[in-house]
Order: C-alpha cells, then sequence, then structure tokens
C-alpha cells in the first residue's frame, strides 16, 4: 500500500461525503417526528380536523425525508468496515456493541411503526396510531443515541483497555462508554439541535404558504409548534453546546486551541468573537501573528473553557513543547508532543517484544513488556506520527466552521425570540412579507449551522479517529486510493441524483397541498 | 480454573451470538421477498399491476433493510474481524451491494410522487436493479463462507506505521468473488428464491380484482422462478456437500477436510433434519402454488419457513463443529473461525443482555405485520391513499 496518505485522504473524504449527505436529512426527520407527534396528539386529544390536517401534511414531508436518510445511513455502517477496517478491527469490541444495540432497539422499532404511521391510518384506532407516531419519533431520537455514544467514545475513549495479546482494545466498563460526559452531551446537543432545525424548517415552509395567502391558519398554528419544538432545542443546544466546550478543553485541548486559531495561550484568555487568520502562521512558529484582524472578548475563553475567568488555556505552541501556567502564572511542564512521539514508539515496541515473547513462551519478558507498554500507552497513536505538526488539525477549517456555527446559533436564537413574541403578543409581524422572506431563507441559515458543527467536531479532531489512540492513517482499509475515488465519484452522483430529486418533490409537495383546503388534506 | 471458567462462557457466547447471526441472516433472506417482488416490476409494462405490487411489497421494504443494517451491525459487534476483513477486503462486491441498496430506499417514495422529474420509470428501473444485481451480489457475499475468499490476517501489522493494516486481501479486492462461478451457485439460488417469494407474497396480498389475470401471471412466476431456485439449490448443495472445508485444530491452525459440510450435516444431525423439513415445506408451498386447481394463497408461509429453515442449517454447518466459516484460500492459518474472529467475553455478555429484548421486538413486529396485513391490498387502497407509493 504505497500510497497510504492517497489512500486515507480519499477514505476521509469518502466518509465526510456520505456523513454530511446524511446529516443533511436525518435532522430534520428527528425534529419533524416530534413535531408530527405533537400535532397528532393535539388531534387526538380535540379531534379538531386543522391539527389532522397539520399532522397529515409535515408527516408528508417526513416521508419524502425520512428515505434518503436511511439510503445514506446504510453506507455509513458499512463504510466502517470497507473504508475503516484496521479501525473496525482495532475497537470492533467497543465500537461494535452501541451500533449492534442501536439496531435492535431503535432501527427496527422505527421501521415498524413508521409502517404503522403512513399505512395504518385505517387499519388502527386513532390512539393506537398515535402510539405508533410516538414510537416513531423515539426510535428516531434512539437511532441517533447509540452511535453518538459510539463517535462521543472516539473523542472520549473510556470504559477500555488495551488487551497486548490481541493487539486491540478491549470494553471493560460499558457504562463508562454510555454515559461518558462528552457522549451525553454530544446526544443531547445533536438531538436538540436537529429540533431547531425542524422547528426553523415548519417556519420557513409555513412562511412560504403565508406568502403566498394560502391556508394561513394553518401556517399560523405550524409555526406555533415550531416555535415550541425548535425554541426548547435551540435553548438545550446551547447549555449542552457549553459542556461539549468544556470537555473539549479537558479531553481535546488541541482541538479547542484550533477552534480558536490561539497559538499561545494565556491566564484569563480572550476570546476571538471574529477574525481572519494568518494564512502564514504555522504550528510551532511564534514569529508570526495568528490574525490578520481579529475582534476579541477578555477572559471569554478562559470562561467558556474552564468556567474561569483568569484559568489558563493552552495554544497549540504550548501543546506541542507541553508547557502550562499555574493560577499564579508560573510555568509548568506537561508532556510535549516531541515526548508523546517517543513513548508512543516505545509503546509499539514493548508491543512487538510482548508478542515475541509470548511467542516464545517467556512469561517472564512478557510481564516486562506489559509493563512499559501500560505506561505509554496513553500516548500509543502517538507512534504513528511523524512530527508534532501531524497533530495539529486544520486550524483554518475549524476556525472557520466554529465561527459559522456559533453567528448562525446566535442568529437563530434572534429568530426563536423574535418567533415568540410574533406568534403570542403581534401575530401580524408573521404575515409581513420582509418577515416571512426571512422565515423561509433561516432554512438556510439552520443547514449551514447544524453542518458546521460537524465540521468543526470532525475535522478539529483530526489526525485522530481515536483520541491520542488510533490516528486515522493506522485506521484504513488495504485499497488502491484509485478505488476509492471511483466509488467516491459514484456515491457523489448517486447523493446528488436523490437530493435533487428530494428537493424537487419535496418542493413540489409543499406547493401542491398550500392550495388544497385542511378538509381536503386532512383526508388525504 | 479460573482461566478455564472464562473460556467456557466465551465459547458459549460466543455460540449464542452466532445463532442470533444465523437467525438474522435468515430474517433477512425470508424478507428479500421484498428484493423479489421488485425485480418482477421487470416482467410487467402495465402500471396498474406495477402499483399494486409496489404498494404490497412497499410497507414491508423497511423492514428488509433495517435487517441488512442490524446484521451488519450484529456482525460488526459480535464478529469485528470478520467485519473488517471481509468488508475492508472485498471492497468491490459490498461496495455493489451498497449502490443497489440505496436506490431501494428512495425509489419507493418518490416514484410516483409529483415533482419526481425522473420519472416512474426510473425508480422503478433502481427497484429492479436492487432486486436482481442487488440479491444476488447478497447471495455471492454469504457464499464466500463456504468457498473462501483471497485474505490474509497478521495482528502485527498493526505496529508497521507505513502499513498498518491488519486484514489485507488480493489485488482482485471483491472481484474476484464476484466472478468466482461457485459463488454463483447461491447468487441464482438467492436470486431465484427471493423471486419465487415475491411472486409467493404477492398472491398472499394482493386482490387485483382482473378477473384472476394477475393471479395467473403470479403462478407463473413462482412456476418458472421456482424450478430454476431448485435447480440452481440443488447445484448449490452438490458443490458444498462435496467441497473440502477447514476445520480448526487450534486457535489459527486448521486441518482440509474432505467434505467436511457433509460431515457436519451428519455430525449435528439436527441440522441434517431441519434441512430435509425445510427443503419438504419449501417445495410443498411453491408446488402446491404451482399445481394447485384452485387459488392457494398460503404457500408464503410453507416456503418462507421452509427456505428459513433451510437457511439457518447453512449458517450452522458454515460456523459451529469448528469450521472455519470465513475460510482464506490465500493462507489457510489467516481463516476465521467464531473462536478467533470474536468480541470479548465482557462485550459479548453486555450485548446478550440486550438480547433478552429480540422476542419483545419480533412480537411486535409480528403484532403489526398482522394487523397491517389483515386485509389483501385492492386497488381500490392505493387509489384512495394519498400516501400509496
Amino acid at each position: 500500500m504505497d500510497d497510504l496518505f492517497t489512500t486515507v485522504d480519499w477514505s476521509r473524504w469518502q466518509f465526510a461525503l456520505t456523513a454530511m449527505y446524511h446529516w443533511l436529512f436525518v435532522p430534520l426527520t428527528i425534529g419533524l417526528a416530534v413535531i408530527v407527534a405533537i400535532m397528532e396528539s393535539f388531534y387526538v386529544k380535540t379531534r379538531k380536523i386543522k391539527w389532522l390536517a397539520m399532522t397529515k401534511f409535515w408527516m408528508l414531508l417526513f416521508g419524502i425525508n425520512f428515505a434518503i436518510g436511511v439510503a445514506t445511513g446504510i453506507i455509513l455502517e458499512f463504510e466502517f468496515g470497507t473504508n475503516w477496517s484496521n479501525y473496525s478491527w482495532f475497537v470492533g469490541d467497543i465500537f461494535g456493541a452501541p451500533l449492534a444495540i442501536e439496531g435492535i432497539l431503535a432501527f427496527f422499532m422505527e421501521s415498524t411503526f413508521i409502517a404503522v404511521m403512513f399505512f395504518g391510518w385505517k387499519k388502527f384506532s386513532p390512539g393506537a396510531h398515535l402510539a405508533a407516531t410516538w414510537l416513531t419519533a423515539l426510535g428516531t431520537s434512539l437511532s441517533a443515541l447509540w452511535i453518538l455514544i459510539a463517535n462521543a467514545w472516539m473523542q472520549q475513549p473510556v470504559g477500555m483497555e488495551f488487551d497486548p495479546a490481541q493487539m486491540r482494545n478491549v470494553m471493560v466498563d460499558f457504562w463508562a462508554v454510555a454515559t461518558s460526559s462528552t457522549a451525553i452531551a454530544k446526544f443531547t446537543h445533536t438531538v436538540a439541535s436537529a429540533w431547531t432545525l425542524a422547528g426553523v424548517f415548519v417556519i420557513g415552509v409555513s412562511s412560504w404558504w403565508i406568502l403566498r395567502r394560502r391556508n394561513v391558519a394553518m401556517a399560523l398554528d405550524s409555526i406555533k409548534v415550531a416555535s415550541w419544538v425548535g425554541g426548547i432545542g435551540l435553548l438545550v443546544t446551547l447549555a449542552t453546546g457549553d459542556i461539549s466546550a468544556v470537555n473539549v478543553a479537558k479531553y481535546q485541548p488541541m482541538k479547542l486551541a484550533a477552534m480558536e486559531g490561539l497559538y499561545r495561550g494565556s491566564l484569563g484568555q480572550e476570546l476571538v468573537g471574529f477574525g481572519v487568520l494568518n494564512p502564514e502562521k504555522e504550528a510551532g512558529d511564534d514569529t508570526r501573528e495568528p490574525f490578520l484582524f481579529d475582534i476579541a472578548i477578555p477572559n471569554g475563553l478562559a470562561l467558556l473553557a474552564n468556567h474561569d475567568a483568569n484559568s489558563f488555556v493552552p495554544g497549540i505552541n504550548d501543546l506541542i513543547d507541553g508547557v502550562s501556567l499555574t493560577p499564579e502564572g508560573d510555568t509548568i511542564n506537561t508532556v510535549s508532543y516531541a515526548e508523546r512521539i517517543e513513548r508512543g514508539r516505545a509503546a509499539h515496541e514493548a508491543l512487538r517484544d510482548y508478542d515475541k515473547a509470548m511467542t516464545q513462551g517467556d512469561s517472564t519478558s512478557m510481564a516486562e513488556a506489559v509493563a512499559r507498554l501500560r505506561a505509554d500507552y496513553p500516548y500509543f497513536g502517538y507512534g504513528y506520527l511523524n512530527s508534532a505538526a501531524d497533530a495539529v488539525p486544520p486550524v483554518a477549517v475549524t476556525f472557520y466552521a466554529f465561527r459559522i456555527m456559533v453567528m448562525a446559533g446566535g442568529y437563530l436564537l434572534l429568530f426563536f425570540l423574535f418567533a415568540f413574541i410574533a406568534v403570542y403578543r403581534r401575530p401580524a409581524w408573521l404575515q409581513h412579507k420582509v418577515v416571512c422572506v426571512i422565515g423561509m431563507l433561516s432554512i438556510a441559515v439552520v443547514w449551514i449551522c447544524s453542518q458546521a458543527g460537524w465540521v468543526t467536531a470532525e475535522v478539529g479532531r483530526q489526525p485522530w479517529v481515536i483520541q491520542n489512540i488510533m490516528p486515522t492513517r493506522a485506521a484504513v482499509s488495504d485499497i488502491a486510493a484509485s478505488s476509492i475515488i471511483t466509488t467516491f465519484v459514484m456515491f457523489g452522483v448517486v447523493f446528488t441524483v436523490m437530493l435533487v430529486a428530494e428537493l424537487s418533490i419535496m418542493t413540489t409537495q409543499i406547493n401542491k397541498y398550500s392550495k388544497k383546503n385542511i378538509d381536503e388534506i386532512a383526508k388525504s | 480454573m479460573i482461566i478455564m471458567e472464562t473460556d467456557h462462557t466465551l465459547m458459549l457466547l460466543q455460540n449464542y451470538w452466532w445463532l442470533l447471526i444465523s437467525v438474522l441472516g435468515t430474517a433477512l433472506v425470508f424478507l428479500l421477498f421484498v428484493q423479489g417482488g421488485q425485480s418482477l416490476l421487470a416482467c410487467t409494462r402495465n402500471p396498474d399491476q406495477r402499483n399494486l405490487m409496489v404498494n404490497s411489497i412497499g410497507s414491508k421494504w423497511e423492514l428488509t433493510f433495517t435487517t441488512l443494517v442490524v446484521f451488519g451491525g450484529a456482525f460488526f459487534a459480535s464478529f469485528p474481524l470478520f467485519y473488517s476483513t471481509s468488508f475492508g477486503g472485498a471492497y468491490w462486491l459490498w461496495m455493489l451491494i451498497l449502490f443497489t441498496f440505496v436506490g431501494q430506499a428512495v425509489s419507493f417514495q418518490y416514484r410516483r410522487k409529483e415533482g419526481n422529474i425522473y420519472g416512474t420509470r426510473f425508480f422503478d428501473t433502481m427497484l429492479i436493479i436492487n432486486g436482481t444485481i442487488g440479491v444476488f451480489l447478497l447471495g455471492e457475499a454469504v457464499s464466500m463462507m463456504f468457498f473462501g475468499g483471497d485474505f490474509t490476517v497478521d495482528m502485527t501489522n498493526i505496529l508497521n506505521a507505513d502499513n498498518p493494516v491488519i486484514s489485507r486481501w488480493g489485488d482482485g479486492h471483491g472481484w474476484e468473488s464476484i466472478l468466482n462461478w461457485k459463488n454463483w451457485a447461491l447468487g441464482l439460488t438467492v436470486f431465484f428464491l427471493a423471486r419465487t417469494q415475491g411472486a409467493l407474497y404477492f398472491i398472499n396480498d394482493i386482490r387485483a380484482n382482473d378477473g384472476g389475470a394477475f393471479y395467473a401471471k403470479c403462478r407463473k412466476h413462482v412456476t418458472v422462478s421456482g424450478s430454476l431456485f431448485v435447480v440452481s439449490f440443488l447445484i448449490f448443495m452438490a458443490l458444498l456437500l462435496t467441497s473440502p472445508g477447514l476445520r480448526a485444530t487450534g486457535f489459527r491452525s486448521f486441518d482440509e477436510v474432505p467434505f467436511l459440510y457433509l460431515h457436519n450435516y451428519i455430525e449435528m444431525w439436527w441440522c441434517g433434519v431441519l434441512l430435509l423439513l425445510g427443503v419438504v415445506m419449501a417445495l410443498y408451498g411453491i408446488g402446491r402454488t404451482a399445481l394447485s386447481p384452485t387459488p392457494y394463497t398460503k404457500g408464503i408461509w410453507w416456503s418462507g419457513i421452509g427456505t428459513s429453515l433451510v437457511v439457518l442449517t447453512l449458517f450452522w454447518v458454515a460456523g459451529y463443529n469448528g469450521t472455519a466459516y470465513y475460510p482464506s484460500l490465500s493462507d489457510p492459518a489467516s481463516s476465521l473461525t467464531i473462536a478467533n474472529s470474536s468480541s470479548t467475553t465482557f462485550t459479548l455478555k453486555i450485548m446478550s443482555l440486550v438480547s433478552i429484548l429480540v422476542p419483545f421486538v419480533i412480537a411486535y413486529i409480528a403484532i403489526v405485520w398482522r394487523r397491517m396485513n389483515r386485509t389483501p391490498l385492492t386497488p381500490h387502497d392505493i387509489n384512495t391513499d394519498s400516501h400509496s407509493y
């Protein structure tokens, strides 16, 4: 495999393509399922036809979107094997379990009851049908739970130990894996953001109906439900975003430094609200300024990362050099990246010695090798790196993606604040032409926000597929880059063809149903 | 002593998880009647019949899809070395399977929706591709469990920074398996089985109200595809029972045993009994549907349960009795058994606890299925339901 780096790069591109396409559809599925279930609950309780009409219409859009999310999802699952086969073995004992549990608990629930949702109106009582709708909503959220636990584990590997005899990691504490602080924050953050996205989507589509003066009453009621779901989702997203920031500072300080374009940290580190990175700045270089231009908030990053406005936040070069500051400002040494690489290689050597001793049946040497391996295992992944610079993620992508997410999130906070005021105090605002157009355009904002969040999380953790344990270059399959390029193009074409189909069908249906009265929609 | 107990527990769990994998694989093969039904779309140009067929299997496609996903997930969790070896090695085989399944998921939803810019025929073609090529390739993928793959496994590669991949495949990367004539036997068997099952399901689920024309067409498919299924199945079984196999003599050492799978059927006599019972049930379901002078609609259950029994035994003779369920053609010592490719005792225990919920899952699927299929599908149902496909 002489083209390892090309294979790694294309494997990453292919996985990113699949994941980003997948995440175009999944958050809408998760959030819309909840909104539909709430609307149907109102219908079952009140038996008012308007709630049935709303349920039917948004369920239709849910169905159009659901299928394409499923289609991209199956590719993601199997790409762990096809493109990341080493990873699949190295951590399959840990990572595979959440995936299997997800299938047994969530996927079957989702796939069984979604059939009832769409085809069971005449075959089940209203109460049973409502139960099926809620079970589908629960299934969609549970589907996200286990894969996010698995993803969180890759960023904060806990509940495992390395077994030198099998040369892989094995799980020793399932609850530590399932309930790590990163797992809890990631699940709540992601699912709540999906509610936000679906809320904005419903408001945006409803705004278009209002703009065209079609089914205005139904659109206004939809906005009311969407404001609650999306608004609550946004508040939870913001709160869990804060927890995520603390986790990143603790377990992935290099990612945080890249998110901030921070090369040299300080006590009471400021937060760059907006800035333009200096493209010539590189890791290890202290001669150039990191920013061409920036606006900073004093003590902001220290507060965000450590909940202590005067604390120290290390930058990229601090981490590489292995230096930190005490609260009093004294320099203390941590483990430098040069030393990590050395210790990683020492861990590899210890494993080689263990394997040799095991073959020879030399238990004394095995025990000695294991002791050395245990001491250096926290840096095992660094043994694959050639230099400290290899351990630094792409700063520009991480920095700008994070800012796009935060700025879009700030906009959405104002958006939902406005929506609540309008719904409960100034309903006429919602029928203003400019407000309707902003409502529609906000659909794009929330999707950009959602994608930017994932780019920050996944690009920012490079080069690690498992933090400090396994870099992406050690996780790949033994496949020629040309094969991956071919499948990348094929997937790109297929996904785009499907996306175009979905957008066309969805916009057509939105237009078509806007022309029907609510009795017709309810009977559809 | 403690080590002995732990090993015994691990063996028990490995066997249990192979059983679950067998059950999932069997469920998948049964549910491939959806794909078989899709492939039959190519046999009619009548749009009304096509709509009936698509809507009949349209409320079941997600179950097949989910079973495939869970089958993959369960393999990942319980036998991760298989997951990394097969998927990462036979790259093109799996990628082509995935491509055919991507198209399936959206085709049901989009084919007749207003705004479909590609037209109904485009999505019907995607369904046909999934129902033919996808099913055939799945059969080939399973066939490698008997006739092997071109791979090697070396754990120490993880310490080679320049090429750290543990499981490596020959240059064919799956193409050689796709083109292997032995794999064609099971590929064709699964393909014709799926078509037969699809036609039997239509007979059970659809009342076309067309004077029996649709029923007659389906019955013809049962006769033709069923006959081809029997022929290809017999060829596959003849190949299987006369083939040598690898039996483990240690963790990574094997003996080549002539007629191993025949021996397995004899030594695990219950497999042989179930195989025969399954064959008889399947033949009865197909035969009675094809030959009965009056319409017979229950063939899907006879055939479905029968083929499920056969598939179960195939998984068992592939993996139990110390058999290498994924033989390596290039390095027999790299072959995979349920003992050398599994997760640890701890992980298998955790997942086994979760698997207690499987009967509950099966129960609610059965209840929903029964309720949804209580009355056969008619053209009227499609015309009065805006959600119809």
